[in-house]
């Protein structure tokens, strides 16, 4: 044995060393494996620490240390760490193996005994492993310097804005005709009640104009390829019916249509709109879309009356779907939530009774642009309510529904208390499980909610009926809801109740997820690469998720973390340069025996079989180092760098060195 | 639990994105789960040469397993159906040798899923101590082969 081992066992203060006894691991280590070249094992209380790092660099240095094992945490929280100690210290760092004996090991294990032995067998492993590690370098690809963001929302648009003003292009892709999402629906904001519009139309408008800037809306990406720094993104540019070059955004063809649709999307149902369309008179971009399942052309072959009065000819029935192919070097997705399905509750009545609305419907209600103009009235279009009941939590902190709190109905919920109370004067009835209000100012609106009258009933509601038991209840709706504070059942007579439903993630967040290599949690949001230190970043290098896409959120948590984002993306463009791990699969030309298996492994067309020499090669750049050629390899032809036979196979060797008990077989 | 009887010795192969990450997810929620299992970090599933899962009966380990992304949930694209057929594979051919088929398992096993991850290494754990230590069955001895599963059924 050449190579010269040293072995650190990290306490990472009693989070290891509570459970697991490391310093009779590092004693065994050094004396045990010394046949196998460890030549020094030491434990430290934080070996993540500068002074920890200097202990193994002065090692390596004075101790001539050839190959390290640290014994410490998930090698996804700190590898990086440790082989830039190594290579501080002059050696490789691709020649330091770290082993996990915390998330594996102490974390999940009671019995001490247990525990200690099993870090024994990590460590003998990692140093088994380690032996037959080689020197790697880096792979250097560069950085495109174009980025993409998925999704128009307020956590998109900041993100794009930030990236373009730093001079870079991006291309903000958006499903919708155009960009603005949930916030573009809302009449106020919470807790300063200023105009949503007000704040979020001028930067709509910075979009629409900015130079760096290419807004693809009435898009959806349909394929991802390639990775960080060079990713190849097909989108599909819906076909618009509407020449966008000629096209200035006067409006007539929208007047002149006939065909009168239910609005789901911006108005949520609450208004009609025409076949063609722009969802408010503020979309940008300005130009309208022809909904062509609903256009009467598209449905009978005739009318076409906005080609008739277009008064620029920008109206195009022959219009086809196109693909577009983008290079981009870094993706940000924005792609927002969905609202509860609050028919999911059938016991609030929502569909069935009349005047039992959404959060989302209440706020095209107060919009001053919405179906009434911003008045308060029941769905007859003209009756004032008298009382109005707002239930939290619908389908959010319930079990069977989604066990989360949504986070913004509270702050939402009491918005709409003061709207109401502000615009009609009707009593209202928050009835609530906890009131949340973290926040800046949001305590202080709470507070101010409750100087105005509005009153707070904790408890969730149970029932929304019409069914009226006492004259008063006649031709109300009546929240049956035990006000747990005085603990009674009460039966409120309201005329309007407003269901403030919870966020889910978009109902395709998994293909979507799918599609650009990233993950999902139990409840389909997007999971970020660490919860706390790293929350836009994602396991997959490149790829970056802001707003509710990776959580419920309000808007400033949302524009932070699109700004987050965007910076994370400036900082990757900055470097020109990226380096990728340099597990890669190599063709041994010598042994290889041209039977060509390899080449119909692998997924990303990496192989190629070269005719003339009848053996196959592995193209580098495109090779992602899974490791299943190597293993399909009937000739062991295939070898692959950083999870090698040898070192897998040592590995195995070394775990197996101890059974679970010293004495099991005693 | 550790009394001095027969603890099995289980090697794990997980891959880095999905299973290694339920491994970790598991460690980060504190979720407790028997010591018996050893983990290998692979890229991917698609990694697994059946040679490994030799060499680990053959130094000494009493059961493996195999864990991966969910079949659809690849980091690169498809290899965990690889792997899915390499089991079926390894299941017959160590079956054949006289091995019980219990002593290879696959479990799939998301980022999110660490509480699974436990839950399904505890049931492992138990099953295998039952089987007992690995031990060859006398040459003639009559063995069952099992059928091959459907992607499905081994998927639920």
């Amino acid at each position: 044995m050449t190579e010269r081992i040293g072995v650190y066992v990290c306490h990472c203060g009693t989070n290891i060393a509570g459970v697991v006894n490391v310093a009779e691991v590092s004693e065994w280590a050094g004396n045990e494996l010394a046949r196998d070249g460890v030549v020094i094992s030491r434990d430290y209380k934080f070996m993540c620490s500068s002074l920890g790092q200097e202990l193994i660099q002065k090692d390596i240095q004075e101790l001539g240390l050839t190959r390290v094992v640290v014994a410490a945490c998930s090698p996804h929280l700190h590898e990086a760490t440790f082989r830039t100690a190594c290579k501080n210290a002059n050696l490789n760092p691709y020649l330091c193996e770290l082993v996990s004996i915390r998330e594996q090991d102490s974390w999940v294990h009671t019995d001490k005994d247990a525990a200690t032995q099993k870090a024994k067998a990590i460590i003998s492993g990692g140093v088994a492993r380690v032996a037959h590690h080689e020197s790697l370098e880096p792979l250097r690809v560069p950085i495109h310097p174009a980025t993409m963001v998925v999704g128009g929302g307020i956590a998109g648009i900041q993100a794009a804005l930030e990236i373009a003003d730093a001079g870079f292009h991006v291309y903000l892709v958006e499903r919708e005709p155009s960009i603005g999402g949930h916030m573009a629906q809302f009449d106020k904001t919470f807790p300063t009640l200023d105009c949503s519009a007000c704040i979020l139309t001028p930067k709509m408008v910075q979009v629409g104009s900015h130079p760096n800037i290419t807004l693809l809306t009435w898009s959806e990406v349909t394929k991802v390829d390639g990775y960080v720094g060079s990713f190849s993104v097909t989108v599909n540019k819906k076909a618009r019916f509407v020449d966008t070059d000629t096209c200035t955004g006067c409006g007539i063809c929208w007047e002149k249509c006939p065909k009168k649709v239910v609005d789901d999307v911006y108005e949520a149902g609450m208004n009609n709109r025409k076949a063609v369309y722009t969802p408010f008179p503020q979309a940008v971009p300005k130009y309208p879309v022809i909904d062509a399942p609903n256009c009467t052309f598209f449905i009978k072959g005739t009318c076409k009356a906005c080609e008739k009065f277009c008064p620029t000819g920008a109206i195009n029935f022959e219009q086809k779907d196109e693909e577009v192919t983008l290079q981009v070097g870094n993706i940000i997705l924005a792609t927002g939530y969905d609202l509860f399905d609050t028919r999911r509750m059938p016991q609030y009545g929502y569909g069935r009774l009349q005047n039992v609305y959404t959060s989302l419907e209440f706020e095209r209600l107060s919009n001053a642009a919405g179906p009434t103009g911003g008045n308060i009235v029941l769905r007859d279009g003209k009756t004032v309510p008298q009382a109005v009941a707002i239930v939290h939590c619908v389908g959010s902190r319930d079990q069977n529904y989604n066990p989360y709190c949504s986070s913004i109905c509270c702050m939402q919920s009491l918005k709409f208390a003061h709207l109401v109370h502000e615009r009609t004067g009707a009593e209202v009835y928050n009835c609530y499980i906890d009131i949340r209000t973290p926040g800046k100012g949001y305590e202080e609106f709470y507070n101010r909610l409750l100087e105005e009258g509005t009153n707070f009933i904790r408890g969730k509601v149970a029932e929304i009926s019409n069914v009226p038991r006492v004259p008063e209840e006649e031709g109300k709706l009546i929240v049956q809801v035990e006000d747990t504070l005085i603990a009674k059942q009460r039966r409120i007579p309201v005329d309007m109740v407003i269901l403030s439903a919870g966020l889910e993630a978009r109902h395709d967040a998994r293909d979507v997820a799918k599609m650009f290599g990233i993950s999902c949690s139990i409840d389909d949001w997007y999971i970020e690469r660490h919860p706390k230190l790293d929350p836009v970043a994602t396991m997959t290098d490149g790829i970056y998720i802001a707003g509710c896409a990776q959580g419920p959120k309000d808007i400033p948590a949302s524009v932070a973390q699109g700004a987050a984002a965007a910076a994370r993306v400036l900082g990757k463009i900055q470097q020109k340069e990226i380096s990728l791990e340099p597990v890669r699969a190599t063709v041994n030309q010598e042994q290889c025996s041209g039977c060509r298996i390899c080449n119909d492994l692998c997924p990303f067309n990496a192989i190629l079989f070269h005719e003339e020499t009848m053996v196959s090669e592995v193209n580098h750049a495109l090779c992602q180092g899974c490791g299943t050629c190597v293993a399909g390899c009937p000739a062991g032809a295939i070898s692959g760098t950083g999870f090698s036979n040898d070192q897998i196979l040592s590995q195995i060797n070394g775990l197996l060195l101890l059974r679970i008990t010293e004495n099991e077989y005693a | 639990m550790l009394n001095g009887n027969f603890e099995p010795v289980i090697i794990g192969f997980t891959c880095n994105w999905c299973s290694y990450r339920a491994a970790d997810m598991a460690g980060t929620a504190r979720m407790k789960y028997a010591p018996n299992v050893r983990l290998i970090r692979l890229m991917c599933s698609g990694r697994l040469d059946p040679t490994f899962i030799f060499k680990a009966f053959a130094g000494g380990a009493d059961a493996v397993l195999i864990s991966g992304c969910h079949p659809g949930d690849c980091h690169y694209i498809e290899q965990n159906y690889k792997a899915l057929r390499r089991f079926h594979l390894m299941k017959r051919v160590l079956t054949q040798m006289g091995m019980e088929p219990g002593r290879l398992k696959l479990l799939w096993a998301s980022a999110a899923e660490g509480a699974i991850f436990a839950s399904e290494i505890n049931k492992f754990v138990e099953e295998v101590r039952q089987l007992g230590p690995l031990n060859w069955r006398v040459p003639g001895e009559a063995v069952s082969i099992p059928t091959q599963k459907t992607q499905v059924e081994v998927a639920a």
